[in-house]
């Protein structure tokens, strides 16, 4: 069992890791998710013992790790697949370290058969794939048969067969009873390979919750409403029912409309109601990526400016008038988080620069129903609204235009601001 | 708690498994043993045309180290290597993370490199001036004769000073390249320069290798007015070898890996 409690590293002025408390329970595998500086390697070092926290503590079995009888025996580490000597073999490399632990040396040949690097053992390091690099890193961590397993990256670098060995490998160790505590900035490999999530986005704890609560916290179920396409005037009519009845909708680039807050048959039901034809309803689930990508990206926000903020919770403009936005921040549930590029607004073909936020539309100026359906978003390989896929890794992109009718906006921002980027898309 | 002994072993392991250690300590012996004979051989060709002043002075055992000038750079990438080899690598985090008494860790590594260094220092200084010896004919000295059992002793002891003030001050600055780059300057040229210029040489005495190499002199120079003798010089180049660890020590303890 990890825990950490307060846990905060600051270099200078910046924050690292701040005020993060979690505990990793033995049993499962246990990941660690955020975006590349996010703090997951600082963390990992004071868990360690390596670096000494700015505030807060990190126990292993109760114990600060420098205070744990026989550390080695008991917690094993995978840091960084590189830091080995090139001119040194991996055999040596790892007698070394079982040396160092006091394991005795046959043990290094068993986990070099682990790992499957027994044919290149003798040979020097220095000419080792990354992928080989990762195995001898692994199995260094495995030297002292430990109850408590930290590996950070460890798919970096390995080929898929590999990262099946890896993804099989955590969940054996795991099903042993141990504690293990993977690494990665990939969401779909964690949500294969981890039972439990710690989310985190600029050392801040994001979400702490099982992979099953995650996906359904945060990948909102939506449904996919396709009316006859001869005949716009009955999409209108479903949209506004739909609207009326609770669900927030959103025009897709094809035609159909995604539908979220209602479940299947009660679009069904309103649908008939209206006496409007279907040619598609399908329920769909939005991809765990998305979510984690919101989410991560959601934190940033948290970070620069408030107005981002406003503008993701915004309601969807024209289609679901009612009520307030239906998110909460962060990584909140419901997904039409402010549906950044709402049609409409943001008429087809208009320049960028200077052009007023697409995403913080003031209550009043919400255009009508009728809106033409919306152009961006094409070939998005979550299918999500362009901004989800902006290819800004921190989502400074909400945060750039801001709303002219914030008050609190701070000046200078919106004139010089590049069209956000579903407008590119048109 | 990291018993000592397997500490030791590892350090071994690690040191005996990289090819830095067999060329660094190899090329110090050698430079220092052919480059003490080539000088010897010369000096011994010369003596007869030399002043008688400086005849006096001669001083065949000192002579025959000539070469350790050069010889000690090697051991100074030797001592800069095997330490910061730990930070360049980013295995130091995996060693601390086995041995978290970094005291321990850093004592074992500095034991271990320094036991090998003084084999090494010791053999090189008792060939180079066998060696020497031999080129300088009948102007040779022998190592019954006063002194000269201590210099070339001291000869091995200050091989493995040099090497360790190295370790000492890699341990401090962790780039391989930082090191070298302040310290291969400063005992090649920098002392050198110090010590010369007669404005500077009463500060450039007191540096570690000018006042360590005094133990390897039987002979005093002429009119030289150096204030501490062969073992008082050697005592302040372990003084400046005590204050480097003690910093490198200091640093590692407050350092996150």
């Amino acid at each position: 069992m990890i825990e950490a409690v307060g846990l905060t590293k600051r270099y200078g002025a910046k924050t690292a890791v701040y005020n993060l408390s979690f505990q990793v329970r033995p049993g499962t595998v246990t990941g660690f998710l955020g975006p590349n500086g996010s703090g997951k390697s600082t963390t990992m070092r004071m868990i360690l013992g390596l670096d000494a926290p700015t505030s807060g503590h990190a126990t292993i079995a109760g114990r600060p790790y420098r205070r744990l009888p026989n550390a080695p025996r008991q917690v094993g580490a995978l840091l960084d697949a590189k830091a080995v000597h090139g001119g040194r073999s991996a055999r040596q490399h790892l007698l070394s370290l079982a040396q160092l632990s006091g394991i005795p040396a046959g043990r290094v040949d068993e986990v070099l058969k682990v790992v499957g690097l027994q044919d290149v053992a003798g040979r020097r390091s220095q000419g080792f794939s990354l992928g080989m690099g990762q195995r001898l890193g692994i199995a260094a961590a495995l030297l002292g048969d430990p109850q408590v397993l930290l590996f950070d990256e460890p798919v970096n670098g390995l080929d898929p067969e590999g990262i099946l060995w890896v993804r099989n490998l955590m969940k054996q160790l795991a099903s042993e009873g141990r504690t293990v505590f993977v690494s990665s900035h990939l969401m779909s490999e964690m949500a294969l390979t981890a039972e439990h999530l710690i989310v985190i986005g600029r050392g801040q704890l994001l979400a702490n919750m099982s992979v099953k609560d995650f996906i359904s916290a945060n990948s909102a179920d939506f449904a996919r409403v396709r009316t006859p396409d001869s005949a716009p005037e009955q999409r209108e009519k479903l949209t506004a029912a739909l609207g009326e009845a609770g669900g927030q909708i959103t025009p897709e680039p094809d035609g159909a409309l995604r539908v979220t807050g209602l479940p299947l048959p009660r679009i069904s039901d309103l649908a008939h109601a209206a006496e409007v034809r279907l040619w598609e309803l399908s329920p769909h689930q939005a991809s765990l990526e998305e979510a984690y990508m919101r989410m991560t990206q959601g934190a940033v926000d948290y970070r620069s400016t408030a107005d981002a903020r406003a503008g993701l919770q915004e309601t969807p403009a024209g289609y679901a008038p009612q009520g307030p936005g239906p998110q909460g921040f962060p990584g909140g549930p419901g997904y039409p988080a402010g549906q950044p590029g709402m049609p409409g607004q943001v008429p087809a073909g208009m320049p960028g620069p200077g052009h007023p936020n697409p995403y913080a539309q003031a209550p009043g100026a919400v255009p009508g129903p009728g809106q033409p359906p919306p152009g961006p978003a094409q070939g998005h390989p979550y299918g999500a609204p362009a901004s989800y896929a902006a290819p800004h890794p921190y989502g400074q992109q909400p945060a750039a235009p801001m709303p002219p009718a914030a008050p609190f906006a701070p000046p200078a921002a919106p004139a010089d601001q590049p069209t956000p980027h579903h407008e590119e898309a048109r | 708690m990291a018993a000592l002994g397997q500490v030791i072993r590892s350090e071994w392991t690690k040191i005996r498994s990289v090819r830095s250690t067999v060329w660094t300590l190899g090329i110090a012996a050698v430079l220092t043993i052919a480059l003490g004979m080539l000088i010897c051989f010369l000096a011994s060709n010369d003596f007869h045309s030399m002043p008688a002043r400086q005849r006096l002075s001669f001083d065949a055992t000192n002579i025959s180290f000539s070469g350790m000038g050069l010889g000690q750079l090697a051991m100074i990438v030797f001592g800069v290597l095997v330490v910061s080899n730990e930070y360049s690598t980013g295995m130091i985090r995996a060693s601390l993370a086995a041995v978290p008494q970094r005291g321990t860790f850093l004592f074992c590594k500095v034991l271990v490199a320094t036991a090998l260094v003084f084999a090494v220092g010791l053999a090189t200084s008792f060939v180079a001036f066998f060696a020497g010896q031999a080129m300088l004919g009948d102007l040779r000295a022998h190592l019954g004769d006063p002194g000269v059992l201590r210099a070339v002793f001291g000869g091995g002891l200050y091989m493995t000073l040099i090497a360790l003030f190295s370790m000492a001050v890699a341990v401090m600055l962790r780039s391989p390249m930082l090191s070298l780059g302040i310290l291969m300057p400063f005992f090649f040229l920098i002392s050198n320069i110090l010590g010369n210029v007669s404005a500077t040489r009463k500060v450039g005495r007191y540096l570690p290798d000018q006042a360590g190499s005094k133990i390897m002199q039987v002979v005093a120079p002429a009119n030289s007015d150096v204030p501490y003798g062969p073992w008082g010089g050697l005592g302040i180049m372990i003084a400046w070898t005590v204050v480097a660890l003690i910093g490198g020590y200091v640093l590692l303890r407050r350092r996150d890996a």
